[in-house]
C-alpha cells in the first residue's frame, strides 16, 4: 500500500513537469501584455511600458523565463503578480476561505440532493417519483449556471428584493446578524452551483445504484429476509458508491479552483474570479500559479480516489 | 476685437469695474460662448465663483454620515499611486493620497494640499513661464500623525522620476526640476517657457506618498515597501483594509486638514462583476450608493433609471471615439515593416477618398442608435474644455455626395460594384477592438460604404491584444497593419498639449521606437508641427487656444482622422447622494466633499 502510494507520487513528478511546460509555453505564446491601459493613456511615456516589461522579465526568451519560474517555484516562491505587485501565494490565500465556503457548501448541497434522490429513484425505477426526479435533473444540468444565476438575481433580488446579489467579504455586524447576512448572500451562488452539480450527480447515482440493485447478491439478501432498508444501505449503496466516489473526488479540485462564471455574476471574490481577471489582464504569474495548483490537486485527488477504492471494496488490491 | 482690448476687458473684470455677466455679453457679441468667456477670465486671474467649479458642501460637521458603498466592476489591484496602471488603481489610491491640486469638472484647478492655486497675480507662476511656486497648507497631517511638508513633495518628485521604479507617473516629472524653497514652499522649474505648468503634483499623477515610510524603498526594492499595501496618506479617509481585486475599506480621518470633512464615517469600494449588474445594484435595488464607469447601452440605463431610486451622471471629458485612415501603405513591406513611413496609402492619398469616407460615417445615427447620452456625436477631435473647441468643423452624412466626389475624382465602379482607379480598388480592412458598440459602429459604416462602391472588410481584435505593447504581435493598434482603425483615446488633463502630440511628425509610430510613437495614423504636416511647437511655448492663453484649434482643424480637415462620438464619463448614484465628479481628474478626486442629503 505505502509502496503503491510512493510509486504513484513519483510518477506524478514528470507529469506535473510536463503540465507546467505546456501551461507556460501556451501562456508565453498568448499575445498581449498586462499594460493595455497604459497604452491608451497619453500621459504615460512609452518608455515606462518598455521599462516595466523589461523589469518583469517579459522580454526574455521563453526557456529563460521557464527556468526562472521553475527554480523559484521549487524554492516555494510562487511568483509575483504583474498587476497587483504582490506575491501570488498571498493573493491566492486571500481568496481561499471564500472559495472554500461558497464552493464547498455547494458541493455538500449537491451531494445532499444527489444521494437520497438518486438512490430513491433507483429503488423505484419508472415510478412517478423517478420520472419527476429525472425530468428535474435533466432541466437542472441543461441550464448553464450563468443563466440560472441571472434568473435567480432577477427573481430573488430584483423582483422580490429579498436577497443581495453582491457578495461582500466584510459584513459589519456580529453574532447572529452576521450569520444571517452571510447566509443571505451565500444562498444564491451556493444554490446555483449546488443544483447544477446535484442534478448531474443524481443521474449518476441513479444509474450506479440501478446497476447494482439487479445483481444476484441483492436478491439473496432480500430472500434472507433482511429488511429493505438494510439491503439498500448495507448491500446496495456501499457497492454502488465506488464510481460515485471517483466522480466526487475528481470534483474536489474544483472546490479549490472556484467557479469562474458564478463567482463573476455574484461578485464572489474566489479563486475563479481571480483566475478570470488574471487571464483578462494577462497576469501570467497568477494564471500560472492557479492553474498549476489546480493540476497538482487533480493529481492528488486522483490518487486519493484510488486509495478510497481499496477501503470501500476490499477486492481491489494494490500492487 | 484685438488681443489688447480683450486683456483690458479682462483686467476690468478682475478689478471689479465690470461684471462677469457684462463681460460674457461682450464676448458673445464676438462669437465667444459663455463657458469660453469664463475660461478666459480664469487666465486673467479672476477665479471663477466657487459654485461654478465645485458644488457647495452642506454638512456642518465631520462624520455622522454612516457608511458609503461604492461599486466598481473592475477591481483595484494596487494602492501605490506611482504604480497605478489604469483608472481603477488611480481612483483607489486617490481615496488615501492627495495631490497639491485637482481638476474640477469645468477644467479649472482646485487647491487640495496647496494653500492656493499659483497664478501670475499671486506670483506663483513666473512671468517668463519658467517656474511655478506652490505654497503648501501648513496644517496637513499624514494618517500616522506626521507633519506633511515640502520634503514630502520633493521626495515624490525624486521617487516618480527614478527609472528603477518605472513609475507610471514618471512622464510628468522627468523633464522638470523641483527645488525646496522652505518647509512649506516648493518650486517647479522648467528649462523652457511652459504655459502648461499644472502637470507635476496635480491630479492623478500628483498623489503624495509619505517620505518617512517610503525613503528606504525608493529604488529597485520599491515593490517591497509595506506601505504599498497599507497606504498612509493625507486623505479624508484613512486605510482600514484592502483585498486586491476585491474590496477596499476606509474610515474617516479625524485630523483631516479641511473642516467638516468627510461626511461619511466609513466607506468601501467593492470591485468585480460586470457593468450592467453594477448599474442594477445602484439604480434598481439601491444596494450601493455609486457605480463607476457604466459602459452600458443607454437604453438599458434609461430602463433602470425608471425605477426612480437613482440617477445616471454624465460628465464631459476629452475622450473621443474616432477612426484613423492610414496615411501609409499597410500592404507593402519596407525594411521588414509594414505601414512604413516612407510609403503612401494607395487610396487614402487621394483627398477625395478621405473626404468620401468622412461623409459615409453616419455619426448622428451612431449616437442615436448605439451610444445615446453616453456618446454625443462630434465633428472635432479636440472637444473639451470648451475653450479649445473649434467652431469650424462640421459633420455631414451623405452617400450621394460621397458618390459624387468619387465619380469626379475618377474612381469608377467595376463589374462587382466596387470602385477602382489605376488598378487600386477601394477595398479596405477596418480593425478595432472587440466591444459590442464598436462592432455595431463598424457595421453601420460598412453598409454606408457599400452604397458608395467601397468594400470594407471588418476585423475585431481582443482588447488586451489590440492595445498591448507586444512588439511581436501584428494586430496591435500601434502597428496599424490595416487601412482603417477605430478606438477611443483619452485626454488625461484639462490641457490639450499632450493630447495633441498624437499628430506631430516626431511621434510617428514605427519599428525604430518599437511602435510606441503616439502618431499612429502616421500623418505628417509641417504647419501642424509648427503650430504644436508654438503652443508648447506660447504663454498667452488666448493665442495658445487658437493654436490648438488650428491643429484640430488641420488634422480633422485632412480627413485622416474622423471623429465619431465623445465618450463622457457615465456613472450612477442614488438620488440622495451628492458626488462631486470631474472628467479631468479621477472619480475620487474630491471624495472628501461627497455627502448624502437627508
Amino acid at each position: 500500500m505505502t509502496q503503491y502510494v510512493i510509486r504513484r507520487l513519483l510518477i506524478a513528478i514528470p507529469s506535473l513537469l510536463g503540465i507546467s511546460v505546456i501551461l507556460f509555453t501556451v501562456l508565453a505564446l498568448a499575445p498581449g501584455d498586462p499594460f493595455e491601459e497604459l497604452a491608451t493613456n497619453p500621459a504615460i511615456p512609452p518608455e515606462v511600458r518598455l521599462q516595466l516589461r523589461a523589469s518583469l522579465g517579459l522580454d526574455d526568451p521563453i526557456h529563460v523565463r521557464y527556468i526562472a519560474w521553475l527554480t523559484s517555484m521549487l524554492r516555494g516562491e510562487w511568483g509575483y503578480s504583474f498587476v497587483s505587485r504582490i506575491n501570488v501565494d498571498q493573493l491566492i490565500l486571500q481568496r481561499l476561505p471564500t472559495t472554500l465556503i461558497v464552493i464547498g457548501t455547494s458541493q455538500v448541497v449537491a451531494l445532499l440532493i444527489a444521494l437520497p434522490v438518486g438512490v430513491l429513484a433507483a429503488t423505484r425505477p419508472y415510478s412517478l417519483f423517478d420520472k419527476i426526479a429525472n425530468t428535474l435533473a435533466f432541466i437542472g444540468f441543461s441550464l448553464p449556471t450563468f443563466f440560472t444565476g441571472l434568473l435567480f438575481i432577477l427573481f430573488f433580488s430584483i423582483y422580490l428584493d429579498w436577497l443581495p446579489f453582491v457578495y461582500r467579504t466584510q459584513i459589519e455586524a456580529t453574532g447572529w446578524r452576521w450569520f444571517w447576512e452571510q447566509v443571505k448572500q451565500t444562498i444564491m451562488p451556493v444554490m446555483v452551483l449546488g443544483l447544477f452539480q446535484g442534478a448531474a450527480w443524481t443521474r449518476f447515482v441513479r444509474s450506479a445504484v440501478l446497476d447494482v440493485i439487479r445483481l444476484d447478491y441483492v436478491t439473496t439478501a432480500r430472500s434472507k429476509g433482511l429488511p429493505e432498508r438494510t439491503v439498500i444501505t448495507k448491500h446496495v449503496v456501499r457497492n454502488a458508491l465506488i464510481p460515485v466516489v471517483t466522480l466526487v473526488a475528481l470534483q474536489m479540485p474544483v472546490v479549490f479552483g472556484g467557479a469562474i462564471v458564478t463567482e463573476q455574476i455574484f461578485r464572489v471574490p474566489g479563486i475563479g474570479s481571480l483566475l478570470i481577471t488574471a487571464i483578462l489582464s494577462n497576469d501570467t504569474p497568477v494564471i500560472m500559479a492557479v492553474t498549476f495548483v489546480f493540476a497538482c490537486l487533480v493529481v492528488f485527488f486522483n490518487l486519493l480516489a484510488d486509495v478510497i477504492y481499496g477501503w470501500l471494496d476490499p477486492r481491489i488490491s494494490y500492487r | 476685437m484685438n488681443e489688447q482690448e480683450l486683456w483690458r476687458l479682462m483686467r476690468r473684470v478682475r478689478d471689479g469695474k465690470m461684471s462677469r455677466r457684462a463681460f460674457a455679453r461682450r464676448m458673445a457679441a464676438f462669437g465667444i460662448t459663455a463657458p469660453m468667456a469664463t475660461q478666459l477670465l480664469t487666465f486673467a486671474g479672476v477665479s471663477p465663483a466657487s459654485a461654478q467649479s465645485v458644488p457647495a458642501y452642506r454638512p456642518t460637521r465631520r462624520g455622522g454620515g454612516g457608511h458609503l458603498k461604492i461599486l466598481y466592476w473592475q477591481a483595484a489591484t494596487l494602492l501605490n499611486p506611482h504604480f497605478a496602471v489604469g483608472t481603477t488603481n488611480q481612483d483607489a489610491s486617490r481615496v488615501f493620497h492627495e495631490p497639491l491640486a485637482g481638476w474640477a469638472a469645468d477644467g479649472t484647478l482646485v487647491p487640495i494640499l496647496a494653500a492656493e492655486v499659483p497664478s501670475i497675480e499671486n506670483k506663483g507662476v513666473a512671468e517668463d513661464g519658467r517656474s511655478v511656486t506652490w505654497k503648501l497648507k501648513r496644517n496637513v497631517k499624514w494618517h500616522d500623525g506626521e507633519q506633511f511638508s515640502a520634503d514630502d513633495v520633493l521626495f515624490n518628485y525624486e521617487y516618480a522620476k527614478n527609472p528603477q521604479i518605472a513609475g507610471t507617473t514618471s512622464g510628468s516629472y522627468r523633464d522638470v526640476n523641483v527645488v525646496k524653497v522652505d518647509d512649506f514652499t516648493v518650486r517647479v522649474e522648467f528649462d523652457k517657457p511652459t504655459p502648461f505648468w499644472a502637470d507635476a503634483f496635480v491630479g492623478a499623477v500628483g498623489l503624495m506618498i509619505p517620505k518617512h515610510l517610503y525613503k528606504d524603498y525608493a529604488g529597485a526594492n520599491a515593490r517591497e515597501a509595506p506601505a504599498n499595501l497599507r497606504p498612509v496618506g493625507t486623505g479624508a479617509y484613512r486605510f482600514v483594509s484592502f483585498a486586491p481585486g476585491d474590496l477596499l475599506r476606509g474610515e474617516a480621518f479625524a485630523d483631516y486638514h479641511t473642516e467638516n470633512r468627510p461626511y461619511f464615517d466609513t466607506m468601501e469600494i467593492k470591485g468585480g462583476g460586470d457593468a450592467v449588474s453594477a448599474a442594477r445594484a445602484v439604480l434598481q435595488t439601491g444596494d450601493y450608493d455609486y457605480a463607476w464607469n457604466l459602459q452600458v447601452e443607454d437604453q438599458t440605463l434609461q430602463r433602470l433609471e425608471a425605477a426612480g431610486r437613482g440617477r445616471v451622471n454624465i460628465v464631459e471629458g476629452g475622450s473621443i471615439e474616432f477612426i484613423q485612415l492610414n496615411a501609409t501603405d499597410p500592404n507593402r513591406e519596407v525594411d521588414g515593416e509594414r505601414s512604413h513611413i516612407s510609403t503612401q496609402h494607395p487610396a487614402f492619398r487621394d483627398p477625395a477618398v478621405r473626404q468620401a469616407m468622412a461623409l459615409l460615417v453616419d455619426r448622428q445615427s451612431i449616437q442615436n442608435f448605439i451610444y445615446g447620452r453616453t456618446g454625443p456625436a462630434t465633428p472635432n477631435f479636440l472637444n473639451a474644455p470648451p475653450r479649445f473647441r473649434s467652431p469650424n468643423m462640421t459633420m455631414e452624412f451623405s452617400v450621394e455626395r460621397a458618390n459624387q466626389l468619387l465619380d469626379q475624382a475618377g474612381w469608377a465602379r467595376g463589374g462587382d460594384g466596387i470602385r477602382a482607379k489605376d488598378g487600386v480598388r477601394l477595398k479596405f480592412l477596418y480593425q478595432t477592438s472587440i466591444n459590442a458598440p464598436r462592432q455595431r459602429t463598424q457595421q453601420i459604416i460598412q453598409q454606408a460604404a457599400r452604397r458608395a462602391g467601397i468594400e470594407i472588410e471588418l476585423k475585431s481584435v481582443v482588447a488586451s491584444v489590440f492595445f498591448s505593447s507586444d512588439v511581436g504581435n501584428p494586430d496591435t493598434y500601434g502597428k496599424f497593419y490595416a487601412d482603417m482603425q477605430m478606438y477611443t483615446t483619452t485626454m488625461p488633463q484639462a490641457d490639450p498639449q499632450r493630447f495633441m502630440n498624437q499628430y506631430v511628425s516626431w511621434e510617428v509610430s514605427q519599428k525604430a521606437n518599437s511602435w510606441q510613437g503616439r502618431n499612429i495614423v502616421r500623418w505628417r504636416n509641417d504647419e501642424y508641427d509648427r503650430a504644436y511647437r508654438a503652443a508648447e511655448g506660447e504663454l498667452d492663453p488666448v493665442k495658445r487656444a487658437a493654436l490648438f484649434i488650428r491643429m484640430n482643424d488641420l488634422i480633422v480637415g485632412s480627413n485622416h482622422v474622423i471623429p465619431i462620438v465623445q465618450r463622457p464619463l457615465v456613472s450612477a448614484s442614488l438620488n440622495n447622494l451628492r458626488p462631486v465628479l470631474s472628467g479631468w481628474d479621477t472619480t475620487m478626486w474630491l471624495l472628501r466633499d461627497w455627502y448624502r442629503e437627508t
